[in-house]
Formats: C-alpha cells, sequence, structure tokens
C-alpha cells in the first residue's frame, strides 16, 4: 500500500495525543500529579494538555487532508452503523467531551482528582476505544492479510499506550516532576518490551508464507496450472497500482525493521532507564528528551512499514501471485 | 444508507464473462470509456493522455494471463475485469458517508459523487481494484452497469445493455438477471461452470466468468521459444554477417 504521509501522521499522532491523555488521567485520578485547587490558569497542566490535544487534532486535520473532498468531512459521521471509518470519526469527536472537561477543571479551576478525575478517567477510557476504531479501519479489511489480523489491533493500541507513556516522562521530567515521572517509569519500560515483542510476533505472522488469495484464486484460472500475468492492461501505472501497488523490497525491510526496532524501543528503554537511575538535573533532561524523540521517530518508521509492506488483493491482477 | 440491502435484491443484474471466447481487443474497455465519460460518472478523466505516462479513469481493463500445467502445457487467457456488483459487497460497507451503495431493485453497486468525499477507502476494500479514483474530481467512480443506458427508454430494446457487452465484436460477454435461474445468462453459467473470482473473499460476486473448454488437439507441442528467430549476428551465416558490417557502418 501507498504509505501516505498524511495517513503515517494520522495514526502516529493521534495514537501518541489519545495516549500522553490516558497517561494524564490515570496519574491524576490517583492523585500523583499535584493540582492546586485554585481558580485562575495553571500553565503546567495547560502544557501537558495541550500537547495531547495538539497531537490528536493536528493528527485529525492530517487524516482530513488526504480527502478528495475535506469541505464534505462531515459526511463521514452517518454511517457509523457499517463503517469503521465513521465510527473512529464518532469517536474522536465523542472524546472531545470528557476530555475537553477534565482540561478545563484541571487548566483553570486546578482540579483534577474527585469528579475531574472520573471524567478524566472515562476520557482516557474512550481514547483507547478510539484508538481502536483508528486500528479497526485497517483491521477490517479483508483484502490486506498483513492488516487483517489481531496484531494489528494489538499493536496500534499497546504503541499508542507506549508512545504517550514515554512523552508522559518527558513533559512531567520538563516541569521537574520527578516523582510523577517515576510512576510512568515501571509502564514505559514494560510498554516498550511489549511493543517490540508485539511488532516481531507482527512481521513474523506477515513474512509467514501463507497465502490468502493467490493469482490463482483471483483469475480462477488455477486449474490449468500456475498463473502469471502476460500482459498489463495498460502501459504506465494507474490508480490502482500507484496507491495500492506500492511494495518494498524485502532486504529494505529488513533494514528498516532493525532502524524501527532500535529507535522506537531498544534505544527509548535503554536512555530512559539510565536517565532516571543515574543522572541528575539538565542531563537527565535532555537524555529523556532524546528518548522520546527517538521512541517518536522509530513510530513514524513503523508506522512507514505497516502501510509500505502491505500487499492488497489487487496485485494479484498484476502480476503478484500470492498476498 | 451503506449497510447492504435487508432483503436481497430481487434482481441480480450482472455479467457473464466467457475466457474461452474473448480476445483480448480491448473494444468493451473503449465503449466503456466512450459511454461513461458522457454518462452518469462524467467525465472519466485522462492524465497525461497524450504523454509518455498516461493515466486515467477506465471501469474496465482488460488483463492477459499465462498459465502452465506440470506437464508443461500452457494457455494464454484473455481477462477483462470491471466490477463485479457483489452481493456482500465489502466497498459498500467501509464506506464512511453513504455515498457507496447497492441498489435494492437490481443489485448494482454505484457511487453518488456529491456526497463522497474522496477517502479513497472503499478502493482498499475492493479486492478486485474495481473502484477508480478521480483525482481531478476528488470522487470514487466505478462501473455502474451502464444504468443510464440499460433502462434508457430513448434506445431501441436491443441496444438496452452494457455498452461492453454492446460493443463486443465476439459475443464473450452476456448480461442478464443472475438470480433468475431461468434467465440465459443463469443457464449458461449452469452449463459452462461458471465461477466466481476469489471467493475465498467472501464477497459473493453477481458476475460470473466461464472458464476456457479444454483444448480440442489435446496437448500443446509449440515449442516454448521461437529458436529459430534470432537476431544476434553471430549465429548468422557469413554472407549475411558481411552485410550487416557494411551497413552497419
Ligand atoms: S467488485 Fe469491488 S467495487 Fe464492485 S461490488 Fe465488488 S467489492 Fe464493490
Ligand atoms: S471514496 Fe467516496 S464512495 Fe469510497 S468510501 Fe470514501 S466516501 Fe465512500
Ligand atoms: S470486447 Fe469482448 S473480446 Fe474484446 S476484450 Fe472485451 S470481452 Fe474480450
Amino acid at each position: 500500500m501507498h504509505p501516505a504521509k498524511s495517513v503515517i501522521y494520522f495514526t502516529t499522532a493521534t495514537g501518541a495525543g489519545y495516549g500522553l491523555f490516558f497517561w494524564l488521567a490515570l496519574l491524576s485520578f490517583h492523585g500523583h500529579i499535584p493540582a492546586n485547587n485554585a481558580v485562575g490558569f495553571h500553565l503546567m497542566p495547560f502544557v501537558m494538555l495541550a500537547v495531547a490535544f495538539g497531537l490528536v487534532i493536528s493528527g485529525l486535520l492530517s487524516s482530513t487532508g488526504h480527502l478528495g473532498h475535506p469541505e464534505r468531512a462531515w459526511r463521514a459521521l452517518s454511517q457509523w452503523r457499517s463503517s469503521w471509518l465513521s465510527r473512529e470519526g464518532v469517536m474522536a469527536i465523542l472524546t472531545f467531551i470528557p476530555m475537553s472537561i477534565f482540561a478545563v477543571y484541571w487548566v483553570f479551576l486546578g482540579q483534577n482528582t474527585g469528579v475531574p478525575g472520573i471524567i478524566g478517567m472515562v476520557g482516557a477510557f474512550m481514547a483507547l476505544v478510539t484508538v481502536f476504531t483508528t486500528s479497526m479501519i485497517y483491521a477490517s479489511l479483508k483484502t490486506i492479510p498483513a492488516w487483517h489480523n489481531i496484531w494489528t489491533k494489538i499493536g496500534y493500541l499497546v504503541m499508542s499506550l507506549m508512545s504517550g507513556a514515554v512523552l508522559g516522562i518527558a513533559l512531567t521530567s520538563v516541569f521537574g516532576l520527578t516523582d510523577v515521572a517515576f510512576h510512568l517509569f515501571n509502564p514505559v519500560g514494560l510498554l516498550l518490551v511489549l511493543g517490540l515483542i508485539i511488532k516481531i510476533i507482527y512481521w513474523q505472522h506477515i513474512h509467514s508464507d501463507k497465502a490468502v488469495s493467490t493469482a490463482e484464486s483471483a483469475t480462477g484460472l488455477g486449474r490449468f496450472g500456475k498463473v502469471s500475468l502476460a500482459a498489463s492492461p495498460h502501459s504506465a501505472d494507474n490508480y490502482l497500482l500507484k496507491e495500492m501497488g506500492f511494495s518494498i523490497a524485502r532486504k529494505h525491510a529488513a533494514k528498516l525493521r532493525w532502524i524501527v526496532a532500535i529507535l522506537g524501543f531498544v534505544l527509548p528503554f535503554i536512555l530512559i532507564g539510565v536517565a532516571m537511575h543515574y543522572l541528575q538535573d539538565t542531563a537527565k533532561l535532555l537524555i529523556i528528551l532524546i528518548a522520546a524523540a527517538s521512541c517518536l521517530l522509530g513510530l513514524l518508521f513503523e508506522r512507514w512499514l505497516f502501510f509500505a509492506e502491505a500487499k492488497h488483493t489487487v496485485t494479484l491482477y498484476y502480476g503478484q501471485d500470492k498476498v | 444508507m451503506t449497510s447492504l440491502p435487508k432483503t436481497a435484491p430481487k434482481k441480480k443484474l450482472g455479467l457473464v464473462i466467457d475466457l474461452d471466447i474473448c480476445v483480448g481487443c480491448h473494444a468493451c474497455a473503449t465503449n466503456c470509456k466512450e459511454w461513461n465519460t458522457g454518462a452518469k460518472s462524467a467525465p472519466l478523466t485522462d492524465l497525461n493522455p497524450h504523454g509518455k505516462d498516461p493515466d486515467g479513469v477506465w471501469f474496465n481493463r482488460i488483463h492477459t494471463f499465462e498459465t502452465m500445467s506440470d506437464t508443461g502445457v500452457s494457455r494464454t487467457v484473455h481477462f477483462p475485469k470491471s466490477c463485479l456488483h457483489c452481493d456482500d459487497a465489502p466497498c459498500v460497507t467501509v464506506c464512511p458517508t453513504g455515498a457507496s451503495y447497492k441498489r435494492d431493485e437490481d443489485g448494482i453497486v454505484l457511487v453518488n459523487e456529491d456526497i463522497c468525499i474522496g477517502c479513497k477507502l472503499c478502493s482498499w476494500a475492493c479486492p478486485y481494484g474495481a473502484r477508480e479514483y478521480d483525482e481531478t474530481e476528488g470522487v470514487m467512480k466505478k462501473c455502474t452497469l451502464c444504468v443510464d443506458k440499460i433502462y434508457n427508454e430513448n434506445l431501441p430494446q436491443a441496444s438496452r445493455a452494457p455498452a461492453c457487452v454492446s460493443t463486443c465484436p465476439t459475443g464473450a460477454r452476456s448480461f442478464g438477471d443472475l438470480n433468475d435461474p431461468n434467465s440465459d445468462v443463469s443457464k449458461l453459467v449452469a452449463a459452462r461452470g461458471g465461477y466466481d473470482l476469489m471467493p475465498e473473499q467472501g464477497t459473493k460476486p453477481v458476475n460470473k466468468y466461464l472458464p476456457p473448454r479444454p483444448k480440442q488437439n489435446g496437448l500443446d507441442t509449440a515449442p516454448r521459444t521461437l529458436e529459430y528467430v534470432d537476431n544476434s549476428t553471430d549465429a548468422a551465416p557469413l554472407l549475411a554477417r558481411w552485410v550487416d558490417k557494411i551497413l552497419s557502418v
């Protein structure tokens, strides 16, 4: 599949934004992030929530950016009974309600526990449901076996929680909230390990040579033997090939998988571990910020590969022998 | 509404394509373009039509496949492909706007271009590559089964068939109601063992393909490569090589 920048950004940014919100709400609910209970503008929660909202909103906008008719985007909310894309849109909008109420309480009233804390948790739960609906846009497509599997759904959820937690550590460290950052330390470590394991299982899964459809089943000509394309319908690439025929050579895919594993998981794991345990002050903050940047960059590569490696059944009509 | 019709359509209009007869002439695709670039989904935009890499919207595309058996018997099969108007059309259910729909009355799958947002998800959901995005108009288009031709009362009865069927010079394409077991197309499918493309995708296509018939003379004994056509000058006789040398100066 063609790895469109808008969709790569949409899935990673909304995932990280929702994940960050989840952790902020959870930490608040448990009273781990201090709130000073005073009416007025509070900078710390404002910045942290602005990052979460900013990622979510810019991601959603980027997803409408690639539409042929962005001005009609509201119409995508109508078919939630059958369409996962529609469900994703509806969920994203509904999730803004508890998210925004929680944000107002925390930023302007200095309250993040009790009733506001519960509202935050409702938002956190809905945020995860929204991430799940995003994953289902892809996982529901039978035509793309590399997406139509459980690892796609688990992967999206875990990557969202993971990148959110890494951002959480980074932001709390920026505000010098060392104790709060420590609350996220175990979840981050666990999620980075889990994330890498899930990616490895996913890669194994999509490269197992099981075929869902073949050139033989696509043409029904398997009864005569091995089917191969003798002549393409057109002399140049058409829409189908540009959109769904993108494929990346296996050797490049292997290299990129290493990049994903190191930037996205291994490096952040080591850097955060070292920084939290052995470093202080500026050095600590710097290394944590580098870890967060590395993790997000790795996830962008991860998402790029998620699209670029996925083969669509239509390619069976253009020379591919199985998907 | 992008849920599929609750009760199965009474009629299931579709095509039957005979792979035994098709000669891969592309006439059906050409006439498809001709009719539809002036019909419901008009225009079928072309990009760079006279340049080196022409591209554009086509509802019907003709592929050519080669098959090779274990015993070395080969076949060339021309293979036209357009929307199969599936009973369980995934392109319809994924559509977030309701622009993609399947008609109750005859099962034709259509796009309402006035509300399509151009998200392309339906083209990802179709296993067969039957959906065509129009870059210029920003909307999805597809085979309409010539819905504005087959019911057109201004046309003589004989012309009320999809453009591809009307034009096929070999009679490889038939059109009719595949829900009615007594229709000509259903009888043809039954008699010739018509089949579905990629049944494992669960789309239940309405269009059927008829397999090539067995070869009349049994085995294919023609050489696979034309060994005696050799363009390399080294293998040519002495005189020919001289002539080649002189002319190449
Ligand atoms: S062939 Fe493709 S576009 Fe046509 S109805 Fe089936 S799934 Fe939809
Ligand atoms: S491109 Fe148009 S018809 Fe296709 S799924 Fe999107 S809105 Fe529906
Ligand atoms: S017009 Fe008929 S013979 Fe020619 S490619 Fe189409 S189906 Fe085949």
